[in-house]
């Protein structure tokens, strides 16, 4: 694809030769843990077809809309709601922030032990080749984990266009009502930057869009439920990836498309594994494009993860916005209800995570859980140990990874997590 | 029928053949060099078996060239280790490049692990190290350990900065035996916690080359106030656990386990 997009690479300020050695480590990864994959659903050609040009075409269509005036709004989290970007004319998209890249120069801004995902997103603003970041006209960062909310002071010298929302860390009253204040302030911006005042009937629509793309996913991890899985975890969590960075409508029928297949597949007990193979349930930090490091490994040992409990998965996308609100007022309310549940680490305390993994190791039927945490990432490795221990007294198997976007560990990894799917036999 | 188990180490090719009832026949150990697969080539030569399982670091390599199945270093060591104590529920792993803690369920299964993650900390390359830096040879190290009279502390784990404070404690004239015993002791805190976290009581079994050293065992039953056990050649228990649980492949239903006398 590279040669028909160079120039708009260009014009976006990328480092040509820096991105044409991301795209091909990218590739060949993609190579190597994707299409290598056995019996995988045909409707996932779709979402190869994506990624292949998740640099390329994607790029070329988000340039088109803002041509039309749309405006483009980047983000690295689950708190940013999409439905105010829609309904202000604007499309939001998840930044790039799952590879290690131009580590020397991240190293020279950031404290080295900063977790992976912090470190890749300066990686690729540094390193110039994410042309997402660059053909943003608003970056939002939000100050969800102490790592992140220091980093973005950082950012705001690297970029001109940085909004950073403010979240509280408690869910009481007052949490609630300085997460609506945000939202609020938020929606302001958004519409100051697009020029459109949201509507009532803008806003609903978007509300719509946007639960029908978790419509989408809910089928497809109820479908994940079989035994034998009808699709991987690796294709399962793509899908989930994509989430962030397709069109809207254009996702959610491909996904439905997925789910057609996979419900035939079920029917002929058609699987990506063999039956009662090892079911594992993921649970932790985020695994952003192009972060398969975990999923591959535990593959290859002869399990299938049957469902992540993240915001790349069900963290993120478990709540619909209720959308029978009439005026933008109750519809504002309705998305701070809604994304006030988000179960995030920052929040103290957090018992509802806890809940839902458990919900989810019955509903998924798991045979265990790999907790899987960033190295440095506070929050989600303070929680991994009290979770641990509630899984272990409910005779729920669970192990503990703590890794980072490097290969170095993988050795160790495998054989931890082939030691895991053995005791799980 | 002959069952071979052959774990391939960081440091260390170990190669077991068994019969049927779980006899140990025959048993080799070579190091594992650059090139495991030709090493291990020269000691499969040796023998004749029908069947045979890999373990180790160097397993995945096995796999591909031999076509054989594989099973990790935590369940081989297990498994090798209930041939010798059938009762046994935690077992302690220490070879070349890392170490495991692991507890059994009553019936052998394996209830929970750990293991170092991603450096040499705590394991057989950090003693070996150290003892070259205070001029022991390997034998010598744990022995003379155990003859120091006080304790000093060593606070680095990382076998980098261990071996920058080693040499900054002979640069003070410190004890030589004393700081050999610190190393060790060191270690075994290590050890400890990692055990601690997976099982709170009963006997230990040691296996691992790091179970020959004397003053291991020696502090590790100190610190724990816990029986630890050693079975003979201890660093052939991963290749035992291997070669049982190929013959276990072939007889899934059999439950008899035979006690092999190395």
């Amino acid at each position: 694809m590279s040669e028909t997009y160079r120039p708009m690479w260009e014009q976006l300020g990328l480092d040509l030769q820096a991105h044409d050695a991301l795209l091909g480590v990218l590739g060949q990864a993609y190579e190597d843990i994707y299409l290598s994959q056995k019996n995988r659903p045909e409707g996932m050609g779709y979402f190869d077809f994506v990624m292949s040009e998740v640099h390329g075409l994607r790029i070329k269509e988000l340039l088109d809309e803002k041509a039309e005036g749309r405006k483009i709004i980047g983000s690295y989290c689950v708190f940013v709601p999409e439905e105010i970007a829609l309904a202000a004319k604007a499309t939001l998209v998840g930044l790039c922030s799952g590879a290690d890249f131009a580590m020397e120069e991240v190293d020279k801004i950031l404290p080295r032990n900063t977790c992976a995902l912090i470190k890749s997103s300066f990686g690729f603003k540094l390193g110039k080749v994410c042309p997402y970041l660059e053909s943003a006209d608003m970056i939002v960062g939000e100050n969800t984990c102490d790592g992140k909310k220091k980093a973005y002071e950082s950012l705001g010298d690297l970029v001109d266009n940085l909004y950073v929302m403010d979240l509280p860390q408690v869910k009481s009253e007052d949490g609630k009502a300085l997460f609506r204040s945000e939202y609020t302030r938020f929606k302001e911006a958004v519409e100051k930057l697009t020029g459109v005042s949201m509507s009532a009937e803008s806003l609903k629509e978007a509300i719509q869009t946007v639960n029908a793309k978790r419509v989408a996913l809910h089928r497809l991890s109820t479908l994940r439920k079989a035994d034998p899985a009808p699709i991987s975890g690796l294709d399962a969590l793509l899908a989930n990836q994509v989430f962030f960075y397709d069109n809207p409508a254009r996702f959610t029928e491909s996904v439905n498309t997925i789910c057609d297949e996979l419900e035939k597949r079920i029917q002929e007990k058609q699987g990506s594994f063999p039956e009662k193979t090892p079911r594992i349930l993921v649970s932790g930090c985020p695994q952003a494009v192009p972060n398969w490091k975990l999923p591959m490994i535990v593959e290859s040992a002869g399990a299938v993860i049957v469902g992540e409990e993240s915001c790349v998965g069900e963290r993120g996308t478990r709540n619909l916005t209720d959308d029978s609100g009439e005026t933008v007022e109750d519809m504002m309310e309705a998305i701070v209800d809604r994304y006030f549940q988000v179960d995030c680490a920052i929040f103290t305390p957090n018992p509802d995570r806890l809940e839902h993994i458990q919900e989810m190791v019955a509903e998924y039927k798991a045979d265990g859980v790999i907790h899987y945490g960033l190295q440095f990432c506070q929050p989600y490795l303070m929680e991994a140990i009290p979770v641990e221990k509630a899984l272990e007294e409910k005779n729920i198997p669970c192990l503990r990874i703590e890794t980072d976007y490097s290969m170095e560990d993988v050795g160790q990894l495998k054989t931890r997590v082939e030691a895991f799917v053995e005791q799980l036999r | 029928m002959r069952f071979a188990g052959i774990d391939i180490g960081s440091r260390t090719i170990k190669l077991v053949v068994v019969d049927e009832a779980g006899q140990m026949k025959a048993g080799f150990l070579a190091d594992t060099g650059f090139d495991p697969i030709t090493e291990a080539k020269k000691l499969l030569a040796e023998v004749s078996f029908d069947r045979i399982m890999a373990t180790g670091y160097g397993r995945n390599l096995f796999e591909i060239a031999f076509d054989a199945p594989t099973v990790t270093e935590i369940k081989a060591h297990a498994r090798g280790a209930r041939s010798f104590f059938p009762d046994i529920r935690t077992v302690l792993d220490i070879g070349g490049q890392d170490s495991k803690a692991i507890s059994l369920f009553e019936n052998g299964k394996v209830k929970k692990f750990e293991m170092n993650d991603r450096c040499a900390a705590g394991t057989g390359k950090f003693l070996e190290i150290m003892a070259k830096t205070l001029g022991y040879d390997l034998e010598a190290f744990g022995r003379e350990a155990l003859l120091a009279e006080n304790d000093l502390n060593i606070s680095s784990m990382c076998t980098v900065f261990a071996e920058s404070e080693v040499t900054s404690l002979i640069a003070k004239g410190n004890n030589r035996l004393e700081i050999a015993r610190g190393l060790h002791a060191s270690v075994i805190r290590r050890a400890a916690g990692m055990i601690n976290r997976v099982s709170s009581e009963g006997d230990i079994v040691f296996s691992g080359g790091v179970a020959k050293n004397p003053c291991m065992a020696t502090f590790l039953a100190d610190k724990l106030k816990r029986e630890v056990l050693i079975p003979e050649n201890p660093q052939c228990i991963g290749a035992l656990g291997a070669a049982l649980l190929a013959g276990q492949a072939m007889h899934p239903k059999s439950q008899s386990h035979g006690l092999p006398h190395l």
